[in-house]
C-alpha cells in the first residue's frame, strides 16, 4: 500500500469513526437492560399461565380416575418446582430477554465468520408457520405429504447442480452432523470391502472446521491433522506424507477459515484416490464460491452445504439447521434413509436401501430449513447465486482494505494473496503494544451495537485471531461501520487500554464475576436448583 | 416491460455504482481479478442449472405456498400418529416468543451481546431438571435418538465397559440413530447394543433376561418411560437397583411431558436421563420440531466432564443482584479440543430450547398436572370404545399414558389397508407397527393426547368401525 493510500484510508476511518450524531458511521448505542430476575424467582403459588383442556364429565364417568392407571411406583410424589406466574408476567419475562438478545435482524453480524450471517427473508417465516408445514406429522401417509417432498426433492436438485454432485441426503440436523454423516459412508465404503482392518486414519487440516477432526473420531477413526505453511495450507508434500495404506479419507474444509482458496486442492485429491482413499469437502464457507466453483470439479467424492448459513435459513439461536450432504454414484447406496426419490410426478420416502449407513438423525430432518433454502434459491436463480458469491468477495476485500489500515491488525499467511468470502486476522501487534488483545475488542464492539466477533476455532493458531465475514447482505455502509468499530477500539487501545479492557460498558449486563466456576465442580451450576444447592447453600 | 437490473432486495451492494467504488477503492475492474486465487482448471465457468428467479414476493409466495397447498395437515385432518413426534397444543405465547426476530436470528454470540438468549437457556435447562429431578441439563441438540447413542457413548467413556443394554421395545428408528453413533462391530472402539425381551402381555422389561445379559463388561442400562409402545414401565427403580449392582450406569429415557404425573428418572435413582422436547411446546414440523435433551446427576462430577454437549453456569456481575451465564468446561467439546473432545457439537436446536422454556412457565405444575390426566383419560377413553369394535384388541399393558398399541387381527384387515381408508374420513390413523414389531401382529401405535376431545376420540372410533364393516 502506498503513503498516499494509507493517509486516504486512515482519514476514511477517522470519518468514520465519530458516532452518527456528528456525522461518522458509529452509533451512539447502548443494549437494552432489565435486570430481570430468573423465572424461578418470580414464581408466586397459585397463579398460572394458561388452562389446559380438561376430560370432559363423560369421558371421566367412563374411565374413573386417571392415576388407577398409573401404576403406584410410578406416581410422582410431589409436584416439579416450575415457576408459577400469570400469562402477561410469563410472556413480558421473555420478551425482555428477547430484546436482551442482539440477534443478526438488529445488529450488525459481519462480525460472524465462518457461519455466513446473512438475511433470513420473513416470507420464509411466514411458510414455515404455515399449517401445511408445522402441522404436519412425520409418519403421515406420503400421499398427503407430496408437495413438502417435491419441494425437498426439488431444492436436492438444485443443491447437486451448485456443488455438481449426483445424490443428496437432507437429514443431518445441522453443518457439523452432514460431516459427522459423511464419517459414517465412508466408514460404510470401506466396511463393505472388508478394509476396516487396514483403513483407520482420516485426515483434516488445522484451519478445517473442528467437526472435521471430531466426527470422524466419533466414527471410530484416527485423526490426522495437517498444519498450514506459510500458504495457509498445506504444502502438496506434506500432505502426501499424510496419505498411505491405512488412509480412509479426507475432510477439509475450502476455503478454510482463513478465507484462502487452496489451489492445489484437486491435487490432494488425486493423492488420496491413488492410495484408493476418498475426498469430502466441508463447505461451510461456501458462499464465496456458489457459481464460481463446484466440489465435483475438484475431483471430490463427497461435500455439503449448511443450508442455515449459505442458503438463508436463519441460526435461532443456535439451532434447528438443516446440513446437505451430497455425493458421486460411487457413494450414493450409504446414504441414509429415507431418501427422497421420484417416480414419475408422485415422491417417494425411501427405506428400502440395504447398503444404507440407517439413520443419523430420526424422522425426516429439519426441513423447515430445506423450505427456505429452496424459496431462496428459487428466489435468486443462476444469476442470483453467482451474485451472492460475487458481492460477498467483493465486500470481504473492501473491508480487508480498510481492515488493513487500522494499526495493530495483521493478516498472517499468504501474502500478496486474496480471501475470498472471510479472512482470519490477527491483533498481536495490538496485544503486544497495548496489553489490549482480542477478548477485549471483541467486547468492546458491543458497546457499538455490532455483534461480538467470532475470534476462531481452537486452538489459536493465528495469535489474537478476528474473523468477519460480510456476506452479500450487508451495504458498503455497514462494512464502513464495522471497520470503524474496530479503529474505534484500536485507537483506544492505544490511548487507554484499562478502558478497553473494561468492555463492554453498554450491553445488557455487567461484567461477569466468580469465573472460576466455570471450570470448579463445587461452584458451576447448570440448572437454579444445582445453583440454590451449591452457592445458596439452600436443602434442594 | 418486465426487465430490469438485478439488484436484489437481499444485495444491496450489486447497485452498479456501489460495486464500482468499491472496485475502485481496491484499484481492481473486475471481482474476476480476486476469483484469480481459483486456478483455472477448478473454476466452474458454466451457468448453474437450476431454475430462473421468481423476483416478486408475490409470486414465490404463490408459488411455494400452491406446492404446501399439496400436503394435507393436522390441522385438517384429525390425527392420531404419535410415536416420537407427539400432537399437543402449543400455547400462542410460546408462538409470539419463538417467532421474536432477535430469537431467530441470533447465531452463537457472546454471553454479553446475547444474555437475554443466555438467561432462557439457563432457564430451561433448569426447568426441565425440576420435571427430571436432577440437578445437571446440558444444552439440547438434534433429537432423542441421537441424544441416546451419545448417553451410551457417555456411560462407555465414564466406566471404562463397551456394552450397553436396550429394551427390545425401543423405538427401532431411535436404536438405528444409536447404533450409528455406537459403530459397526468391526470398529475396535465400537459400542455393543444388546436388546433385553420384554413382557408380551405387558411391554415391560423382562427383568430375568435382564438378570441374564447384565454382567461386569456392561456400560449402562437403558429404559424408556413410556416405552415407545405407550406402556408405562414400572420397573424404572428395579432396573436401577440392578445396574448399579454391576457397576454399570442407568440411563432413562423419557418423554419429558409425562413428568407432571409420573415419576421422574431422578426420583428413580437414574444416573443419566436422555428424551425428546418437542412435546413441550414445538409444532411438529413434520419431525423438524425434535430435540433431544441430556440430564445427568452433578453429584459426581465426572458426568458434567464426559457430557458431549455444551453447559452453561449461572454467575453474577459487578451489578449486585444481576445474574449473567456462561459456558462451562467448553475444553471438554470439540470446539474446545477437535478430535480430543468429547463427541462433537455444532449448530443444534437452541429456538425448541426457547419455546419449551416458555412452554414450562406457562404451564406450571398444575397445567402439566392436569394434561397428564387428561392425556391419560382421553386414551383410556379411545382405547375403550376402539376395543368394543369387533375383532379390534387392545396389546399390551393397560397401563398407557397417551399411546397404546390397536390390535386388528380379529377384522381381518391390515393396519396399510385401514389407514388408507381412514383417509377418505379426513384420518391420520395410527403408527403402523405391523414392520417394525411383526410379533404384534397387524397393529397399530394410537396418540390420544389433550388435543384431542371427546368428539375427536368419538369421530375416530365411527370411522373406523366404518372402515371395518
Amino acid at each position: 500500500m502506498s503513503d498516499q493510500t494509507k493517509d486516504d484510508v486512515q482519514a476514511k476511518l477517522e470519518r468514520l469513526g465519530r458516532l452518527r450524531r456528528e456525522g461518522g458511521a458509529l452509533h451512539d448505542y447502548h443494549a437494552v437492560r432489565w435486570n430481570e430476575p430468573l423465572i424461578m424467582e418470580q414464581s408466586v403459588p397459585g397463579e398460572r399461565g394458561i388452562f389446559v383442556s380438561l376430560a370432559e364429565q363423560s369421558v371421566t364417568d367412563e374411565v374413573g380416575d386417571p392415576y388407577q392407571y398409573v401404576p403406584a411406583s410410578m406416581r410422582r410424589e410431589g409436584a416439579p418446582d416450575l415457576p408459577e406466574i400469570s400469562q402477561h408476567q410469563a410472556l413480558r419475562h421473555y420478551l425482555r430477554l428477547s430484546q436482551e438478545t442482539l440477534g443478526m435482524d438488529l445488529g450488525s453480524d459481519i462480525s460472524e465468520g465462518t457461519c455466513t450471517m446473512k438475511y433470513s427473508p420473513k416470507l420464509h417465516e411466514e411458510l414455515v408457520r404455515y399449517h401445511k408445514h408445522s402441522e404436519l406429522h412425520p409418519w403421515q401417509d406420503e400421499d398427503t405429504l407430496q408437495g413438502l417432498l417435491q419441494i425437498v426433492y426439488d431444492c436436492g436438485e438444485y443443491l447437486k447442480a451448485i456443488s455438481g454432485m449426483d445424490a443428496i441426503t437432507l437429514q443431518p440436523g445441522g453443518g457439523s452432523h452432514a460431516v459427522y454423516t459423511n464419517a459414517c459412508v465412508m466408514r460404510e465404503y470401506f466396511r463393505e470391502r472388508g478394509e476396516l482392518d487396514q483403513r483407520s486414519e482420516m485426515i483434516t487440516t488445522i484451519f478445517s472446521h473442528p467437526c472435521d477432526a471430531a466426527t470422524p473420531s466419533v466414527a471410530g477413526f484416527k485423526v490426522i491433522t495437517v498444519m498450514p505453511d506459510e500458504n495457509g495450507y498445506p504444502d502438496l508434500e506434506a500432505f502426501k506424507a499424510a496419505v498411505s495404506e491405512r488412509t480412509v479419507g479426507c475432510m477439509i474444509t475450502n476455503p478454510e477459515d482463513t478465507g484462502i482458496y487452496n489451489p492445489q486442492i484437486d491435487k490432494y485429491v488425486e493423492v488420496l484416490h491413488d492410495a484408493g482413499a476418498l475426498a469430502f469437502t466441508d463447505q461451510a464457507n461456501a458462499n464465496g464460491i456458489l457459481g464460481a466453483a463446484r466440489a465435483r470439479d475438484a475431483g471430490f467424492d463427497a461435500c455439503h452445504f449448511n443450508l442455515h448459513k449459505t442458503f438463508s435459513s436463519p441460526h435461532g439461536c443456535e439451532g434447528p439447521a438443516t446440513g446437505a450432504y451430497m455425493t458421486t454414484d460411487k457413494l450414493a447406496r450409504y446414504l441414509p434413509v429415507p431418501v427422497v426419490t421420484k417416480v414419475g410426478d408422485r415422491y417417494h420416502l425411501d427405506v428400502d436401501r440395504p447398503a444404507s449407513i440407517g439413520r443419523v438423525r430420526g424422522f425426516l430432518g429439519n426441513w423447515m430449513g430445506v423450505l427456505r433454502a429452496y424459496a431462496w434459491i428459487r428466489t435468486m436463480g443462476p444469476d442470483g447465486l453467482r451474485e451472492v458469491a460475487e458481492i460477498s468477495v467483493l465486500n470481504n476485500n473492501y473491508l480487508d482494505r480498510l481492515l488493513m489500515g487500522v494499526r495493530g491488525v495483521s493478516r498472517p499467511y499468504a501474502k500478496g494473496h486474496r480471501r475470498l468470502d472471510q479472512v482470519r486476522y490477527s491483533l498481536e501487534t495490538l496485544k503486544e503494544e497495548t496489553g489490549v488483545g482480542t477478548e477485549a475488542v471483541r467486547d468492546r464492539m458491543i458497546d457499538f451495537g455490532i455483534q461480538s466477533y467470532w475470534m476462531s476455532h481452537h486452538p489459536w493458531v493465528v495469535p489474537e485471531p478476528f474473523t468477519p465475514e460480510p456476506c452479500e447482505t450487508y451495504s458498503k455502509a455497514d462494512l464502513d461501520e464495522w471497520a470503524a468499530v474496530i479503529k474505534k477500539a484500536s485507537d483506544e487501545a492505544y490511548d487507554d487500554a484499562d478502558f478497553v479492557n473494561a468492555s463492554p460498558h453498554a450491553s445488557s449486563c455487567a461484567r461477569m464475576v466468580r469465573l472460576e466456576a466455570l471450570e470448579d465442580p463445587k461452584q458451576w451450576a447448570f440448572t437454579w436448583r444445582a445453583y440454590k444447592r451449591k452457592v445458596l447453600g439452600q436443602k434442594v | 416491460m418486465g426487465e430490469r437490473p438485478f439488484i436484489h432486495p437481499y444485495i444491496p451492494n450489486a447497485v452498479p455504482a456501489t460495486k464500482e467504488a468499491m472496485l475502485r477503492e481496491l484499484g481492481i475492474d473486475s471481482v474476476e481479478e480476486i476469483y484469480a486465487e481459483i486456478p483455472d482448471r477448478l473454476r466452474f465457468r458454466g451457468r448453474l442449472d437450476i431454475p430462473e428467479p421468481i423476483l416478486a414476493e408475490r409470486d414465490l409466495r404463490r408459488h411455494v405456498k400452491g406446492l404446501l397447498d399439496r400436503n394435507t395437515s393436522c390441522d385438517e385432518n384429525l390425527n392420531f400418529c404419535g410415536a416420537g413426534c407427539w400432537q399437543h397444543y402449543v400455547p400462542a405465547v410460546v408462538d409470539e416468543v419463538v417467532n421474536r426476530a432477535e430469537f431467530i436470528s441470533a447465531y452463537c454470540g457472546g454471553d454479553y451481546s446475547d444474555h437475554g438468549k443466555y438467561i432462557a437457556r439457563f432457564e430451561f435447562n433448569s426447568q426441565l431438571a425440576e420435571l427430571l429431578d436432577l440437578d445437571g441439563v446440558a444444552n439440547p441438540i438434534y433429537d432423542w435418538g441421537d441424544v441416546a447413542g451419545r448417553s451410551f457413548r457417555m456411560a462407555k467413556r465414564i466406566t471404562g465397559r463397551s456394552r450397553v443394554l436396550v429394551p427390545q421395545t425401543m423405538s427401532p428408528m431411535r436404536l438405528a440413530e444409536a447404533r450409528t453413533l455406537c459403530q459397526p462391530e468391526e470398529m475396535a472402539t465400537a459400542v455393543r447394543l444388546e436388546q433385553v425381551a420384554y413382557g408380551p402381555a405387558t411391554g415391560r422389561m423382562d427383568l430375568d433376561d435382564l438378570r441374564a445379559k447384565l454382567g461386569d463388561d456392561v456400560a449402562a442400562v437403558y429404559w424408556e418411560n413410556p416405552g415407545y409402545l405407550g406402556f408405562i414401565e414400572d420397573q424404572g427403580a428395579e432396573i436401577v437397583r440392578l445396574a448399579h449392582e454391576h457397576g454399570a450406569l442407568a440411563i432413562a429415557g423419557v418423554d419429558p411431558i409425562t413428568l407432571g404425573v409420573l415419576s421422574p428418572p431422578g426420583t428413580l435413582g437414574a444416573d443419566i436421563a436422555c428424551g425428546e422436547i418437542q412435546p413441550l411446546g414445538v409444532h411438529m414440523h413434520a419431525g423438524g420440531g425434535c430435540s433431544g435433551f441430556i440430564a445427568f446427576r452433578d453429584d459426581d462430577p465426572v458426568f458434567a466432564q464426559e457430557c458431549p454437549l455444551e453447559l452453561y453456569t449461572l454467575l453474577e456481575t459487578e451489578t449486585p443482584g444481576e445474574w449473567a451465564v456462561a459456558e462451562a468446561i467448553p475444553e471438554r467439546t470439540s470446539y474446545g479440543s477437535r478430535d480430543q473432545g468429547k463427541d462433537w457439537v455444532g449448530t443444534a436446536s437452541g429456538l425448541w430450547t426457547i419455546a419449551a422454556a416458555v412452554y414450562m412457565t406457562v404451564m406450571g405444575p398444575a397445567g402439566l398436572r392436569e394434561l397428564g390426566e387428561t392425556c391419560i383419560a382421553r386414551s383410556h377413553f379411545a382405547a375403550r370404545r376402539l376395543a368394543e369394535l369387533p375383532g379390534v384388541d387392545i396389546g399390551l399393558s393397560p397401563a398407557f399414558f397417551k399411546e397404546f398399541v390397536v390390535n386388528f387381527d380379529g377384522t381381518g384387515r391390515t393396519v396399510a389397508e385401514i389407514n388408507k381408508a381412514l383417509l377418505r374420513h379426513a384420518i391420520f390413523g395410527g403408527k403402523d407397527l405391523s414392520t417394525e414389531f411383526p410379533e404384534l401382529g397387524q397393529s397399530a401405535l394410537y396418540c390420544v393426547t389433550e388435543y384431542h376431545s371427546e368428539a375427536n376420540i368419538l369421530e375416530l372410533v365411527a370411522a373406523v368401525k366404518e372402515v371395518l364393516a
